[in-house]
């Protein structure tokens, strides 16, 4: 494979390569050995600067030149057996993607054995394993952290895995979809539907009566009125949300956008988006596997 | 090495006749030592023997129920009898090249090469296998008449004959260097077992060449051609340091006597020009040509040269360890060991105590935990359902000792600081865990945005041990 646009540029940068070379050596022959009258002793390199000043000559053993001729033998060698020569791959054919693929493989042979056992095990029992734990928050703490954080307690728009409270489910096999599959949560904008600024005052203070918490009671008894016909699609009549769609639960303490009055008009009024990516492209099934059960274990259901 | 022309030295630029090719490199001329006896060389053979019986010893010690020292590269562990360094500790490393510098700055301006004559591993190897010719192959005269000799079936006995011997010497060597890196004990039973890891084989046997090559063949030509402290050694030297001298004084002009004749009607120095100072020389030069740069400060010539004034009935140091200023002064052997003590090796000794003394103190005062902060820098605050301002941190706990500790985790430096973490902390035998914590506080009376804070780590059996480490809060 030719990295460059035209061809020529690979022949052209061979050419300077294997001139370079064969300079080298000529220079070495060159400087190896100098003309002397008959009988004269090599006393100098025959090199004078400054009208007089001349280099001794304290000649370095045969053996020494014989190493320089050796790095161009090894220059050709190699050029032959590696890519080094303008688009000539090499005779070996050794690319830097293979030697890649070559590492993964020999680490897929050395850890596959220990993945493979764990996915052969129990969610739950998975989790109670104190090395799977071990690997879990290792892969936790290169996949999840950044988002759910380094303790899995999220933050403003991000889950806590830790608090017992699932969008989703916190069955082994819900986390596991999570994970493979991602989650896409969506509040839509209900302002024009509750209407506008006031109406959202009223059902976030019939929300905010749901879980126990300070509220207007007049304003709660207006948005029951509305929360009944609009929000009931999703969180219920309860208020206890829905966990095929991800709509949470309105009668806990867990706010993923902020619990006070400002936060819960605003998500009435402008609506929530929150996506967890897709995983299965990047972690296979077995790491998956032990991340589910890393964050299973985490959460009060599995004590 | 440049030079101006005059008086001794004539270009060839300019000559009329140039028709001769002539090579700019030499052919090297395989050098003969001879056999050498007696005080100089007993302390060579003395330095030879304590540093191979160490080398070739240290690693099958053992210590803590494993090997006394060994370089662990894989687990980045240095076990070095009761201490265990880690990567971090790599400042001891750098004190001690610092210490090897100032000892070599030392030796050097006391007594020259002292290093190269006595203690390098090129000097020392090379006396083992000279020692190990001269047993098979005869001394001096023998082994030059049997390189010159014909390939005859005694020939080519007597070098298959010591190149075994130094073969197996040089994998012995090769082998004890791999057991540095890797427990010796095991690599020896998977050398018996012929089941060596690629690795470990290749440097071995690389290892083993170049002891082969480098003692066997190459000798004075490391030193003349490829040692860089060989040659700017000589750029420590000034003119009260001992160097071994000839005595130009004392023994010109030089010339063969019998032992009856009278030197001094005879108008003869004390040089006999045997020429035993040349043969014993392992570099091959004459040191009555006075300091050469391939002399590596071995004394050889020392032994040799007072040999021969014994059997002559003359007084013993015609070639002695001497200065420079002293052979000018003709100073006493004890008015030239005086100036041994001069401000220049005053210096570099006080330097190199200090530096020691301080090096043991640190080992001697050193924390066997250390202790890493790292902020999630992805969420900087958050808010708990008590409304309460949380921050996250992992907290990297080293414990270097080789037993296993536990740790107690505090936090400080806010008003009111909850630390959520498992405690305590259990971290096994020079191990190091990585622990999610976070912290809390109420926000009431603080002023947004980031505070100081302190994670104190303190082993909960031996409160002496702690380990402070500053990070942030971040208040919105």
């Amino acid at each position: 494979m030719s990295d460059f646009a035209q061809d020529a540029w690979g022949v052209y940068i061979a050419l300077i390569t294997v001139v370079s070379i064969i300079a080298c050596a000529v220079l070495l022959k060159a400087l190896s050995t100098r003309r002397v009258a008959k009988g004269e002793k090599v006393g100098t390199t025959g090199h004078t600067w400054d009208e007089d000043l001349t280099e001794l000559n304290h000649p370095l053993p045969r053996w020494w030149m014989w190493l320089f001729y050796l790095t161009i033998v090894f220059s050709a060698v190699y050029l032959a057996l590696y890519p080094g020569l303008g688009s000539f791959g090499g005779y070996l054919g050794w690319t830097s993607t293979g030697q890649f693929e070559q590492d993964m493989q020999r680490a897929d042979a050395r850890y596959g054995p220990i993945y493979k056992k764990f996915l052969a095990q129990d969610v739950k029992q998975v989790a109670a394993d104190a090395d799977a734990r071990a690997i879990g928050q290792k892969l936790f703490l290169n996949y999840c952290a950044q988002c759910h954080g380094s303790d899995a307690g999220g933050s403003r728009g991000f889950p806590s895995l830790r608090d017992g409270d699932w969008l989703y489910g916190g069955a082994p096999e819900a986390i596991k979809a999570s994970i493979a599959e991602g989650r896409t949560g969506v509040m839509p904008p209900q302002g024009q539907l509750v209407g506008g600024d006031e109406g959202a005052k009223d059902v976030a203070h019939y929300v905010l009566s749901l879980s126990g918490r300070t509220h207007d009671s007049l304003r709660a008894f207006r948005g029951k009125v509305k929360f009944q016909t609009i929000c009931v699609a999703c969180h219920g009549t309860d208020g206890k949300g829905n966990k095929l769609l991800g709509a949470p639960d309105l009668t806990d303490k867990v706010w993923l956008y902020g619990g006070s009055e400002g936060a819960i008009i605003e998500t009435i009024l402008k609506g929530r988006k929150g996506e967890m990516p897709a995983h299965k492209q990047i972690l296979d099934e077995a790491k998956i596997h032990l991340l589910a059960a890393y964050v299973y274990g985490l959460s009060p259901q599995s004590r | 090495m440049l030079a101006r022309s005059g008086d001794t030295l004539v270009t060839g630029h300019g000559s009329p006749v140039t028709d001769q090719e002539s090579s700019l490199y030499e052919v090297r001329k395989k050098i003969y030592p001879r056999a050498v006896h007696g005080w100089w060389a007993g302390w060579r053979w003395a330095m030879v023997w304590a540093t191979q019986i160490i080398y070739y010893g240290l690693p099958w010690l053992t210590w803590n129920d494993r090997q006394a020292v060994l370089f662990d590269l894989a687990a980045r562990k240095f076990y070095i009898f009761g201490l265990v360094l880690w990567p971090q500790d790599v400042v001891y490393l750098t004190v001690l090249l610092i210490i090897a510098a100032l000892s070599l700055f030392l030796f050097t301006a006391v007594a020259g090469r002292l290093w190269c004559g006595y203690a390098c591993p090129q000097t020392v190897y090379t006396e083992i296998f000279m020692w190990v010719e001269r047993r098979i192959e005869g001394d001096r005269m023998a082994r030059m008449r049997l390189d010159k000799a014909a390939w005859t079936p005694r020939k080519l006995a007597l070098k298959s004959a010591k190149h075994a011997a130094w073969i197996a010497l040089a994998l012995w060597t090769g082998f004890t260097f791999v057991g540095y890196f890797t427990p010796i004990q095991e690599l020896w039973a998977s050398a018996l077992a012929v089941s060596l890891g690629p690795w470990e084989a290749f440097w071995v046997v690389f290892y083993g060449f170049a002891t082969w090559g480098n003692a066997g063949f190459m000798r004075e030509q490391v030193c003349k051609y490829m040692c860089p402290y060989a040659r700017f050694q000589s750029a420590m030297f000034d003119r009260d340091t001992l160097i071994i001298s000839y005595d130009r004084r004392r023994g010109e002009p030089r010339g063969a006597r019998n032992r009856s004749v009278d030197r001094v009607a005879a108008g003869l120095g004390d040089c006999v020009d045997c020429g035993i100072c040349v043969q014993v020389c392992p570099t091959g030069i004459d040191i009555r040509n006075g300091l050469q740069y391939e002399c590596i400060g071995c004394a050889a010539c020392i032994d040799a040269c007072d040999q021969v004034m014994d059997r002559m009935g003359y007084p013993r140091g015609l070639i002695r360890y001497s200065s420079e200023a002293g052979v000018e002064r003709g100073d006493t052997a004890r008015q030239i060991l005086k100036r041994a003590l001069r401000a220049r090796t005053l210096l570099y000794a006080t330097l190199l105590l200090g530096i020691i003394a301080g090096l043991f103190v640190t080992l001697y005062l050193r924390t066997p935990l250390k202790v890493d902060v790292i902020r999630d820098r992805a969420t900087l605050v958050r808010e708990t359902s008590e409304g309460l301002l949380e921050n996250v941190y992992r907290l990297q706990v080293m414990n270097t000792r080789e037993s296993a500790r536990r740790y107690r985790v505090s936090v400080s430096g806010l008003p009111g600081l909850q630390l959520s973490a498992r405690q305590p902390l259990e971290i096994s035998s020079a191990s190091s865990v990585t622990v999610p914590v976070s912290v809390r506080v109420d926000p009431a009376g603080l002023k947004p945005g980031s505070h100081e804070i302190v994670f104190q780590v303190t082993d909960a059996d031996e409160p002496r041990v702690t380990v402070s480490e500053a990070s942030r809060f971040y208040v919105r």
